[in-house]
């Protein structure tokens, strides 16, 4: 990715998340962190990672932001605007910002290995294709064969395979979890018999 | 072209904003949406390191975003409860403002 475009977008995502703190509207807040999930968006797919980047907008400011600005209007919150801010809280939160960002410079103040990202071009993808062909990963006449010797990285692909692989138990422990989750929503959000 | 110190520090300070939301605010709708901030700066960390990372193909080390995937789910899920309980929490008392939940205080 460009750095001009990395730059944007980092931008766009701290901007937002300070708004969400800064505006004293709850809806103001919810755009404001949906602007902050577009940025990092941004952020994912200059990254190369396009499923989670695509993920990211379906799920957060697609789906779950959407719940919560349906919550905010569910819920009466009109007095919220006319509150003063005390200033215990608010100088312990920057307080702490302080000490993390010390903390922060301090460890990346020297450069970490790895800085700069493996190329990914048609040499080095259709290398990594004969890669995992030969240690029997995949068989070349696979999709992702196809794709990495076309010169494309095949992310959601390459994802799929890996899930369903390396982490299968965990994906079906995942499914457990969602529906154990959606019965304690049903649970909690029905009446209570007087 | 961007370092992976430039995108660990972009994390970092958006993991620092979510912090000081939590802490500074009062809501509970606002300070659960800074958990949310929180979760997607740890995000972007993970999905940097995979990037980085040097694997025997050349390609990203999809491991990581496999982590990424994982918290996206679970925090999906934590949404969708927690909201349920700050409504379940607007019935019972009207109102979801931290400083007039005393129940527990000494």
């Amino acid at each position: 990715m460009p750095s001009y475009l990395f730059w944007l977008f980092a931008t766009l995502t701290l901007l937002g998340g300070t708004a969400v703190i800064a505006f004293r509207n709850p809806v103001s807040s919810a755009l404001s962190v949906v602007a902050c999930f577009v940025g990092l968006a941004g952020l994912f797919i200059g990254l190369s990672a396009f499923f989670v980047g695509v993920i990211q907008i379906l799920v957060y400011t697609g789906a779950v932001m959407v719940l919560f600005l349906f919550i905010i209007m569910l819920l009466d919150l009109k007095d919220e605007e006319h509150r003063t801010h005390k200033i215990a809280p608010i100088a312990a939160g920057l307080v702490l910002v302080a000490a993390f960002a010390i903390q922060l410079v301090g460890v990346l103040s020297k450069p970490l290995p790895n800085q700069t990202a493996p190329v990914l071009n048609q040499n080095t993808l259709s290398a990594a294709s004969a890669n995992l062909v030969q240690t029997g990963q995949i068989t070349e006449t696979s999709k992702i064969a196809e794709a990495l010797n076309a010169g494309q990285l095949p992310d959601v692909h390459l994802i799929g395979h890996t899930l369903f692989t390396g982490y299968n138990l965990p994906l079906q422990i995942l499914g457990v979890l969602l529906l154990v989750a959606t019965i304690g929503v049903v649970t909690l959000s029905k009446r209570q018999a007087e | 072209m961007a370092s992976l110190n430039d995108y660990l520090l972009v994390s970092g300070l958006l993991f620092a904003i979510g912090l000081a939301g939590v802490v500074m605010r009062r809501n509970i709708i606002i300070m659960f949406m800074c958990l949310e901030l929180m979760l997607s700066a740890a995000n972007l960390s993970l999905v940097a390191f995979s990037r980085f990372n040097v694997t025997p193909t050349g390609l990203p080390d999809y491991n990581g975003q496999m982590m990424v995937f994982f918290v996206i789910t679970v925090a999906a899920a934590e949404v969708a409860v927690g909201l349920a309980i700050i409504v379940a929490l607007y019935r019972a008392r009207q109102t979801i403002h931290t400083d007039e939940l005393t129940s527990l205080k000494g």
